[in-house]
């Protein structure tokens, strides 16, 4: 591994340290890291390169925050804008009933027409969710820096990028100057080897991972996933799990581009093509973490071990395979640790020691950028075909070219004959901003990141789980393990 | 932004972990413009209505919880919020990243401590706070503890910086940069 590749490697970083002495060996986060370092300060603030920016209609604060310094946007030809956190998934093509979510959607059209930023906006084809439409259009490629401000940002480390969410002043900052300082994160190495079993999905490796480190438990650190099993994901797993990275505390999460990288973005519009996309595949190849290269931080999970994995709490680290139980308070010995676990039955309405297939739902909801994209959709449709939802549930494509891809595939078909409703993409019931709202005291199976306290209505209580694990609580009532339907 | 050096106020006591960016400030009421009346009025909104829950009042201006404090999503609502209300500082075991990071953007301190000092800090008696940054130290009574904060951010919030004067300061550096980009990354650029 130290031959050919890593010497090429350091041809490339030499554009951007020709003075510098590189450390040998390195890891992917460390040659994206190198390879952005605009400038570098003596207390190790970087000033890095940014190569794409999404905006969305939630970026309006740094529209105004530029627009009080009289700046413009530096550079409208890396900034994406897409219509996505408050759009509806109903009446589309017909005037937005909510004022206020109207003007969201209004605005995010003013600014980025005002800037020259391509829109995908709700009349546009390609419209979808952020983090699904701008790696679906070939957007986001191995060895890029890619920001927005949405923490599943992290989503895109999926293709090799350094891909992390931003609060609204550094969104103002890359807006006017497409670049942003940054203190370098710690690394990272989280480990899946082995063969993960059937039924078992990218899903239930990242809930694992978190139920494992904890919440916090990758916060400070960029997260390489690595190892046989992740190797073995599609992109759309891929995507799943770098996803979910920020429910770990990690700054970012990353998987090495590989051939099922380079299948995945060839011919895709935006992607290099010709000369441009051979020299590309050329340098793509020399980003993968060196053979000996050093981590912060290292955590090994055995895939093998890993099961069908549902949250029973208030956080994504409250989360256990579907054949536990919900865990007893009674019997921790960490008292802050029983605080949170009773906090948690309580507002979950669970008692201890119930096991988690029998706890009955009152609805579904897949979608979000977490699990929408059409492998998701496949995943669900698969258990729910030919039967019947016995809650109600909504189904919200991960982009309006997934929608269209579901329909020819006769997905669509199969969730409206199940009795579930199918409508179009945005963020939708992930969190609720477009009005797609758990009520009150239910309880839904969802195929989201958060199962925060309110996060999907106020009084909603979420259990997060894979799209084939909440088709099989929609046709069963009741938190099922999926693997009784293959 | 108004720099900060030392803050004495009376302090809001969450005994809360993983006190997410939805609760700070629950989507729904991110739709709203922030001026004039600003973000103070949705802090903690869901969270403080439930029974037992201590509420954020006039005056305080250090707020301490327990751990992952922040965590989700990136809304830096969340810290207009606290900010809004007239939050100073956080201090917390931990803090989800982004929403540290906005914290600094903002002019407020998030001061990591140790999980028993916060513990001492949420059991302490009901006595101003003294947060002091240049000294990275907290004093409530006789509980006296250190906190940690990133030198770079501690340097930021003690001056007051604004980041975009700073790096309008290096267009030289950006221009060099990119020339050469351009030779080792040909294939960045979005086609067009």
């Amino acid at each position: 591994m130290r031959g050919q590749a890593e010497i090429a490697i350091r041809d490339l970083l030499r554009h951007h340290e020709p003075d510098k002495a590189l450390p040998a060996p390195l890891t992917l986060f460390d040659k994206l890291w190198l390879s952005h370092v605009v400038t570098e300060r003596d207390d190790g603030l970087a000033l890095l390169w940014i190569d794409r920016h999404f905006v969305h209609e939630g970026s309006h604060h740094a529209f105004g925050q530029i627009a009080a310094r009289g700046a413009k946007v530096a550079r409208p030809d890396l900034t994406f804008g897409v219509a996505d956190h408050y759009v509806p998934t109903r009446g589309r093509g017909l005037p937005i009933p909510d004022a206020s979510v109207a003007r969201m959607v209004d605005q995010l059209s003013a600014n980025t027409a005002a800037h020259g930023i391509t829109l995908f906006g709700l009349d546009d084809a390609r419209q979808g969710i952020v983090h699904v439409t701008g790696t679906e259009q070939g957007l986001t490629l191995p060895g890029l820096t890619v920001v927005c401000g949405d923490s599943h940002t992290s989503t895109h480390g999926a293709f090799g990028a350094y891909a992390f969410g931003i609060g609204a002043s550094e969104v103002a900052h890359v807006l006017a100057t497409q670049t942003l300082w940054q203190k370098k994160p710690k690394r990272m190495r989280v480990g899946v080897d082995g063969m993960i079993g059937l039924g078992i999905t990218a899903k239930d490796i990242m809930l694992t991972v978190i139920a494992t480190i904890g919440a916090d438990g990758a916060a400070g650190h960029a997260i390489e996933f690595a190892g046989s099993a992740i190797r073995g994901l599609s992109m759309e797993g891929r995507m799943t799990l770098c996803n979910m990275s920020i429910e770990a505390g990690g700054r970012c999460g990353m998987v090495a581009p590989d051939e099922t990288t380079f299948a995945y973005l060839a011919g895709r519009p935006f992607a290099p093509a010709g000369d441009v996309w051979t020299a590309a595949i050329d340098d793509w190849r020399r980003l993968p973490t060196d053979a000996d290269a050093a981590f912060d931080r290292e955590v090994t999970l055995d895939g093998a071990d890993i099961a069908p994995t549902v949250t029973w709490g208030i956080s994504p680290e409250q989360a256990l395979p579907i054949t536990a139980s919900v865990p007893d308070p009674a019997g921790m010995a960490d008292a802050v640790k029983a605080a949170a676990t009773r906090d948690a039955l309580d507002y979950m309405a669970l008692a201890p020691g119930q096991k988690l297939d029998t706890i009955a739902v009152d609805r579904v909801f897949i979608g979000s950028c977490t699990n929408s994209r059409i492998e998701d959709l496949r995943a669900a449709a698969g258990v729910l075909a030919g039967k019947r939802a016995k809650v109600p549930g909504l189904v919200s494509p991960g982009s309006s070219l997934v929608k269209q891809q579901a329909e020819q595939e006769g997905l669509a078909r199969i969730f409206t004959e199940a009795g579930l409703e199918w409508v179009e993409s945005g963020c939708s019931m992930c969190v609720g901003m477009n009005g797609d709202m758990v009520a009150p005291g239910e309880r839904c199976a969802s195929t989201t990141n958060r199962n925060f306290k309110g996060r999907q209505g106020p009084g909603a209580r979420t259990h997060l789980m894979s799209p084939a694990m909440v088709a099989a609580a929609a046709v069963t009532g009741h938190l099922t393990d999926v693997r009784r339907f293959s | 932004m108004r720099p900060f050096v030392t803050e004495t106020a009376a302090m809001l006591k969450l005994p809360v972990a993983n006190v997410d960016t939805d609760q700070l400030i629950p989507a729904r009421f991110m739709k709203e413009p922030r001026k004039p009346e600003g973000y103070g009025r949705f802090l903690l909104h869901d969270l403080i209505a439930e029974a037992d829950m201590p509420k954020p009042e006039a005056g305080q201006t250090i707020l301490v919880a327990r751990r992952n404090f922040g965590c989700g999503s990136s809304r830096e609502a969340a810290v207009y919020a606290l900010a809004d209300f007239g939050f100073r500082a956080v201090i917390a075991p931990s803090f989800g990243d982004i929403f540290a990071s906005n914290c600094v953007k903002n002019g407020v301190v998030p001061a990591t401590v140790s999980e028993a000092d916060a513990e001492a800090l949420l059991a302490a008696g009901n006595l101003p706070v003294t947060i002091d940054l240049e000294a990275q130290r907290i004093a409530c009574g006789n509980v006296v503890v250190d906190f940690a904060i990133d030198p770079v951010w501690r340097t930021q919030l003690l001056k007051g910086w604004d980041d975009i004067d700073l790096t309008l300061a290096e267009a030289d550096s950006i221009a060099a940069f990119l020339a050469r980009d351009a030779a080792g990354r040909p294939w960045a650029a979005p086609r067009r």
